[in-house]
């Protein structure tokens, strides 16, 4: 299911949440609207945390996370590092690193097994990017633009790419992420997808200015209609019973 | 360039997506809209107008440019287009790529123009789009065609021309310069008056232009003066009435001079005795006795202003009984003079005695014994001037050559039509003055004999072709009298009726 959303009037809800298939983090100090839309869609199944970063409310942008690990920009405070630490499952790993470029979430655009990253990002940093989140980690652009992260999204089963993306870089981005990819748009034709949506492996949530087409694009390549989020942590259950037993 | 070096690069399709408002799937663009959704998402054409008002004149057919030019178009003309263009405001916030006439009724006082303007939006993205604009045509009499409408003989400036001297010789030749070169198209009115001519404008400026133009080909003397006709001290508004007062000086062609001394001192003791050989805006001078010649310029005439001795009415005609060529022939200006000593005596006095005067002339080359000239008499003149006076010792000649005499091979001719016409200004006369009409006739034909006569008078006016003439054998026969060449004729604009009428039938 895909939800249409507003922060304070702002149709950017990438911006200001951070949906993993584990947590979701929502930006502190918005309207009390914006956490309960979450809060409906995904209390019973994940944490529902609401943040800061570094004192800033653009968390998804600043932020880079999967089921595995979150990795927070060091701007982030020892009190909101605390904070978040106590407020994941604890089976995921929060960490804080030293990268000059400090808006993780525009350099890192990942799901639970790959990563794309900022061509320019550190060696440690991917690095840490490998250990932390668990992943295979690219070092790619997307149509020519190196933020990665804002002009893509992607989760385990689909992804959304700028819609200017050649047919050739298509095929070769879903063939590094194995997972089928597809170019379009979010919020009425704009092309920076991550700031207009955050998707996860059941559901997803998109600007409010989103058109039905650009919903139905979204829904159909992320595969959002026939999942449910019990028949996922089902999965993850048998898994996860499958490794004790 | 990198393909030259052999290095392999990977080909790039654009890719398709949905359009976001409607689903059709097209490559993707700036806005990621399809043509018609972008369409009814922006208009570029808001802000622009799409009505407008302009004034036009229903008497000359022009329209109003703010503030206060008028421009004459005619209807679907480039003229009315650009100007039509140029009305619309905002326009320059966008690019304006087409423009055309969308047909209307001429009488429907409306002009539908079609704009296909072009505009940058959402990050770099031309969009064009074709809109029509609406103007109404609200009739509105221009300044010029109001006046003429209230009364046509409203005048804000008058040039007053004048010549003190008792022919009006200069005003026939003035015309045909003022006819030749439109100098006096403005004028509303024209006057003939005593001395002189009244030339009436509607505005200041055309009738400065028009001293200006005389200044240009005599030389005159002016000053102006403006009446105060009304005025509004709100608005600061003063309406004047304005007079030009221009003199021309009374100097005229073949007057015989008497120059001042303080003059001849500064002309390098020219004279004193000279005649005027042509006048244009300065005076050229000749001593008929030496052939010196030199040039007065309208400042340095009014300086000392000085009136002739003798002028051209009072020439006496001589016969030549003798002529002796003293000096070879003299190139002055674009004639030719020879000094020469004659034998002349008085026609009237012929067969009555024997008074036979010995005279030098400048007219060596063209004077023969037995032809008649014209010059002045000396001799017999009663010379009542103050400057002669002055030269203490100076020895009159008996007579002064001015010209050479046709008058008896005229006699033949006279009565007949010339081959030639020339055209004149629409100019009202007082009524009044019969008398003068027939003095002014024989000033005319004068006048026009002159013109024959001179081919440097000639030079600055046009001559037409008189399609009444018919030339006979007699005429053709003596090629003595100078007349017009008729490759200097023009031929006259002439629409006449019955020639189209001809065309028509055929």
């Amino acid at each position: 299911m895909a939800t249409r959303l507003q922060f304070e009037n702002s149709c950017e809800v990438g911006v200001f949440s951070k949906l993993t298939n584990a947590y979701c983090l929502v930006a502190i100090g918005g309207s009390e609207n914006f956490y309960s839309t979450f809060e409906d869609e995904l209390a019973d199944v994940i944490p529902v945390v609401k943040t800061s970063i570094g004192g800033t409310r653009i968390i998804g942008r600043l932020c880079a996370g999967n089921k595995n690990g979150l990795l927070l920009p060091h701007t982030t405070t020892d009190q909101e590092l605390q904070h978040l630490r106590n407020s994941v499952p604890d089976q995921v790993v929060v960490q804080r690193i030293e990268e000059r470029l400090s808006a993780l979430g525009n350099c890192i655009a990942c799901n639970d097994h790959v990563a794309l990253t900022h061509p320019d990002l550190d060696k440690e940093t991917e690095e840490m990017i490998a250990d932390v989140l668990g992943v295979e980690v690219f070092r790619q652009t997307i149509a020519g633009n190196i933020l990665v992260g804002s002009y893509c999204a992607f989760s385990n089963r689909g992804g959304l790419v700028h819609p200017h993306t050649s047919v050739e870089d298509l095929d070769e981005l879903s063939t590094l992420l194995q997972v089928p990819l597809v170019a379009g748009t979010v919020n009425r034709g704009s092309e920076v997808i991550a700031a207009g949506m955050t998707v996860n492996d059941w559901t997803s949530f998109c600007g409010s200015d989103t058109t039905a087409t650009e919903l139905s694009v979204i829904e159909s390549v992320f595969k959002l209609r026939e999942a449910q989020p019990s028949a996922i942590v089902d999965e993850m259950r048998k898994s996860l019973i499958d490794s004790y037993v | 360039m990198a393909e030259e070096a052999g290095q392999f690069i990977v080909r790039q399709t654009r890719g398709t997506v949905l359009c976001c408002k409607c689903g059709v799937l097209i490559t993707a663009n700036g806005p990621n809209m399809c043509e018609k959704c972008l369409r009814s998402e922006v208009d570029i054409t808001e802000g622009l107008q799409k009505h407008v008002i302009i004034s036009h004149c229903p008497e000359c057919n022009s329209y109003l440019q703010p503030p206060r030019t008028w421009i004459k178009a005619e209807l679907e003309s480039k003229e009315l287009l650009t100007f039509c263009v140029k009305r619309l405001k905002n326009l320059n916030k966008v690019r304006l790529v087409h423009a055309e006439f969308v047909w209307t009724e001429p009488h429907s006082k409306r002009i539908k123009v079609r704009l296909r303007i072009q505009k940058e939006i959402l990050n770099g993205f031309i969009a064009e789009q074709a809109y029509v604009v609406e103007y109404v045509q609200q009739e509105h009499m221009c300044e010029s065609c109001s006046r003429i409408q209230a009364n046509p003989d409203q005048w804000v400036a008058n040039v007053q021309l004048r010549q003190h001297v008792s022919h009006r010789r200069t005003f026939f030749y003035l015309e045909q310069l003022i006819l030749k070169h439109d100098a006096a198209v403005h004028a509303i009115k024209i006057k003939q008056m005593d001395h002189g001519i009244d030339f009436f404008f509607a505005n200041r400026s055309h009738a400065v232009k028009f001293v200006d133009f005389i200044g240009k080909v005599t030389p005159v003397k002016s000053r102006h003066d403006k009446k105060l006709v009304s005025h509004d001290s709100k608005s600061n508004n003063q309406n004047f009435k304005y007079t030009f007062s221009v003199e021309i000086s009374p100097i005229c062609r073949e007057d015989l001079i008497c120059l001042p001394l303080k003059v001849a001192v500064g002309l390098g003791n020219l004279g004193p005795l000279v005649i005027c050989r042509k006048v244009t805006n300065s005076i050229a001078l000749l001593d008929p006795l030496t052939l010196r010649h030199c040039f007065l310029d309208a400042d340095q005439y009014w300086r000392s202003s000085f009136e002739s001795l003798l002028t051209s009415r009072q020439l006496v005609e001589y016969i030549v009984l003798d002529v002796e060529v003293v000096s070879p022939e003299v190139n002055i200006g674009d004639s030719r003079y020879t000094l020469a000593d004659a034998q002349v005596a008085r026609v009237s006095d012929f067969g009555k005695n024997d008074t036979i005067f010995n005279i030098r002339t400048h007219l060596g080359h063209l004077l023969s014994p037995g032809d008649y000239a014209l010059g002045y008499d000396l001799y017999r003149a009663n010379i009542n001037d103050m400057e002669l006076e002055r030269y203490r010792g100076l020895i009159l000649p008996e007579a002064i050559l001015i010209k050479k005499s046709y008058e008896e091979k005229r006699q033949k001719k006279r009565g007949k039509p010339r081959s030639w016409k020339l055209k004149s200004l629409n100019m009202e006369v007082d009524e009044t003055r019969n008398r003068e009409e027939e003095k002014k006739d024989v000033e005319y034909e004068e006048f026009l004999r002159d013109l024959e006569e001179n081919p440097e008078l000639r030079f600055n006016i046009s001559l037409y072709r008189n399609r009444d003439y018919q030339p006979s054998i007699a005429s053709t026969a003596d090629g003595d009298v100078p007349s017009v060449p008729l490759e200097e004729l023009l031929a006259d604009l002439d629409l006449s009726e019955d020639e189209g009428g001809d065309d028509m039938t055929e």
